[in-house]
């Protein structure tokens, strides 16, 4: 008799859980022969909410950690993908890319991961200075994360999009709710299941499936959100996202230029973005020998 | 002053501590009776027929009349700016860098000149805008002078270009400054210029586009037109900008951030703040009152990174509030004129009417007031230094920026109770932090969500330092290397 194969139920990604959509709303995914292959949870504002609270109450840990235990993880994280390459290849291949791109998308994702982790503990000196002010202080600059970042990722990649967008802000300490692309979404759902056993912390990354129609202006008007960032190109969702801006003072970055691919697609300045710089004075007392040369 | 004042510490100021008048000459200012708009390197009768005064906030009288700039006004000028970019983003870096040391020589060879006007302006202390609204401004065009042909060793791997024309709108409580923070980093990146000065303080941005006239920068370069908030709106919206540059209230950079929400500007925005300035127990006490009073009233208190939110470790409490009100009545509130006055005139009448209904709220949400009892003069625009004790993190005093010489007072127990309070709120412009403990100060100041950090000092400035907020005080940074940023592309 043959093997009646197990089919995997797709779920999204809150706080380190698998939750369904609380919603209870699906959306059909289908195959090129227009087979259905799975039910994708359409995920809600309730849904995004909670994704928010996660990501907020994991803040304080993640942009606290060492910057050299970030990069190990970051590191974990290329070395699970890596070790599940032949699921996502057969995924991507299932969503209608050829072996030859699909190989590459994955080969390319990892790599890019690697990438930011390097990055973890550097671009704060890149990105600092100490600043030679004209009185007796000792005064430096140096970036700290945003906060919570949400994220509407590329809608043509399924892998490396959301890899290219969720990398530079995590390696920056922040926290973030991604959406992911709608009618690619099963890597998504499956690159959760490797942040899962990376040792990233829960809540760091939070991931939707759904639609972007539906979501955006929550994703831009909840109050608890620091950092919109956007990788579509629909004008009407970017100008919705940036008025909402408005409502605490988002900063929003829009990517809809980025080509995957490319190196160009990755860069310590992607970090920079959901950074805020701090500047610390201190006096630096000037008695008794302080202008000795010695 | 008639009373004899004793203090609880017992030091009669009156008789001790008197000062004889000390005012600052004003005869060999030059000032118009009327401005015109400064477009395309002449000042220019403004399209819109229309003057208002600007009026001395210490004496109530009208200075000068200035132009109303319409939105033709405002077309003109951007096409100016427009017209001026191709040259002035071709211009060898070099000589671009040259030009801007220019104007830093001029300001502060009438460093004089623009002190005065600032004080009669705007209404600070003589003492301020001489000592450090008109150096640092001259300052902050010395900075990025020398920035123009390093541009390429500020942005690793990258080749920055400018953006094209910045509008640019400033408040009026560091009139020139806010010019010079503006404008200098705009021209050292090779972008040109479309500036409004507030509609109270336009004086001294007058005076500098006379130094700008005068340093033979290439015409169109630098516009700098006057108006109120129509004019402000007409900058914002204008098409052919690129780069909106502003500082002011949370409120209207809300309003900015969505006006320009379907077009491809750039924005920086430098908002409100209301920032905790925190005492701890083993902290130099004497030096933490000078760092609370530095905080609050300097500028009378017209200052987005003012400490206006004071946390006292309770085992401190009652000898630094003690302290407070014995330094708060040695304040000399009047003449900002006089050399030594402490704290000069409120801006203008709306923002006294608004700093009087705040006093009126913390009063009715039943913080303890308290004021210092000197004499204020009768005419102009003036208030006591004001503290409310025992105020509570949900008091609207707390949690909204008045924008003057009111300071409120909360107690603390614990180092996690302090950071808590300090974060929550929706501004994170500025902190200040008071410890003789190293570590402590490195803990709090990497937990405070905020762009600037004094620790153990309080305002201080410097255009290699970079200054701007987190949350909803704004995004982006003026000042050191930091603030190239906001007006390149990379």
């Amino acid at each position: 008799m043959e093997r009646l194969e197990i089919l995997k139920t797709y779920k999204i990604y809150i706080g380190g859980q698998f939750p369904r959509t609380e919603s209870g709303r699906f959306y059909p995914l289908k195959n090129k022969k227009g087979d259905v292959i799975a039910n994708i949870c359409l995920s809600s504002r309730k849904d995004f909410r909670n994704a928010v609270v996660a990501a907020r109450g994991a803040f304080g840990g993640w942009s606290s950690r060492a910057a050299f235990n970030r990069s190990q993880i970051l590191y974990r994280i290329a070395e699970m993908l890596e070790g599940r390459k032949e699921q996502f290849f057969s995924e991507l291949v299932t969503q209608g890319l050829t072996a030859k791109t699909a190989q590459e998308e994955v080969t390319l994702s990892v790599d890019r991961l690697v990438y930011y982790a390097g990055w973890c503990d550097k671009y704060q000196a890149i990105l600092s200075s100490v600043n030679p002010v004209a009185s007796s202080h000792f005064n430096f600059s140096m970036p700290e994360p945003t906060g919570i970042v949400a994220i509407i990722a590329p809608e043509e990649s399924s892998l490396l999009g959301l890899v290219t967008a969720i990398a530079p802000i995590i390696a920056g300490g922040n926290t973030c709710v991604v959406l992911a692309s709608e009618s690619k979404p099963l890597c998504a759902v499956t690159f959760a299941e490797v942040l899962n056993s990376s040792d990233l912390p829960g809540g760091v990354v939070n991931i939707l499936t759904g639609n972007s129609a539906e979501l955006h202006s929550h994703f831009s008007s909840h109050m608890d959100v620091n950092a919109v960032t956007y990788f579509r190109k629909d004008k009407k969702e970017i100008t919705t996202i940036r008025e909402n801006a408005a409502l605490n003072v988002k900063r929003i970055f829009v990517y809809d230029n980025l080509e995957l691919v490319s190196d160009k697609a990755q860069s310590p300045y992607l970090i920079f973005d959901a950074q805020e710089i701090k500047t610390t004075w201190h006096p630096i007392e000037n008695i008794g020998s302080a202008k000795a040369g010695y | 002053m008639s009373k004899k004042l004793e203090t609880k510490a017992g030091l009669d100021f009156v008789t001790d501590w008197a000062y004889a008048p000390s005012p600052e000459d004003t005869k060999h200012i030059k000032l118009e009776k009327q401005y015109d708009l400064f477009i395309d390197g002449k000042f220019v009768k403004p399209n819109s027929k229309k003057y208002f005064d600007t009026v001395n906030p210490a004496t109530e009288q009208k200075i000068a009349e200035v132009a109303e700039a319409d939105e033709k006004d405002v077309d003109k000028a951007v096409k100016a700016a427009r017209k001026a970019f191709g040259k002035w983003s071709k211009t060898s870096a070099k000589e671009r860098g040259k030009y801007i040391y220019r104007i830093a020589r001029l300001m502060q060879e009438r460093a004089r000149e623009f002190s005065i006007i600032e004080t009669m302006d705007g209404g600070k202390p003589i003492r301020e805008s001489r000592d450090i609204d008109v150096p640092l401004a001259a300052n902050h065009f010395f900075y990025n002078a020398g920035w123009a042909d390093k541009l390429e060793y500020a942005f690793p791997n990258r080749n920055p270009q400018p953006l094209g024309v910045a509008g640019q709108i400033i408040p009026w409580n560091f009139p020139l400054l806010m010019a010079a923070w503006k404008i200098a980093p705009a021209l050292a990146t090779g972008n040109t210029v479309v500036i409004k000065p507030a509609e109270t303080t336009p004086l001294t941005a007058l005076k500098l586009a006379e130094v700008i006239r005068d340093s033979g920068l290439p015409d169109g370069v630098v516009n700098i037109i006057t108006g109120a908030g129509k004019t402000g709106a007409a900058i914002v919206n204008h098409p052919d900008v690129n780069k909106i540059a502003f500082t002011g209230s949370t409120d209207v950079g809300k309003l900015i951030q969505k006006a320009i929400a379907g077009t491809d500007k750039k924005l920086t925005l430098e908002l409100g703040g209301k920032a905790a300035n925190i005492i701890f127990e083993d902290a130099p006490l004497d030096q933490a009152v000078e760092g609370i009073i530095n905080g609050i009233f300097f500028n009378q208190g017209h200052v987005c990174c003012a400490g206006s939110r004071l946390f006292v470790q309770e085992g401190v409490a009652d000898i630094v509030i003690r302290k407070l009100k014995d330094r708060m009545e040695s304040l000399i509130v009047g003449d900002p004129l006089d050399k030594n006055t402490d704290i000069g005139a409120i801006n203008s009448k709306e923002q006294l009417g608004k700093i009087q209904e705040y006093i009126k709220i913390g009063k009715n949400e039943g913080a303890e007031f308290h004021q210092s009892s000197c004499a204020i003069p009768g005419k102009g625009y003036f208030c006591r230094p004001t503290l409310f004790l025992n105020a509570s993190q949900s008091h609207r005093i707390v949690q909204e920026e008045i924008f003057g010489p009111v300071l409120t007072v909360q107690t603390f127990r614990t180092i996690e109770e302090v950071i808590e309070k300090a974060n929550n709120i929706p501004y994170g412009l500025s902190a200040g932090i008071w410890t003789d403990k190293g570590s402590k100060i490195f803990n709090l100041s990497g937990k405070m969500r905020a762009g600037v950090v004094w620790a153990n000092t309080y305002n201080k400035f410097d255009p290699t330092s970079p200054f701007g907020g987190y949350k909803e005080s704004g995004f982006g940074r003026e000042g050191g290397l930091h603030g190239l940023l906001p007006y390149v592309k990379l």
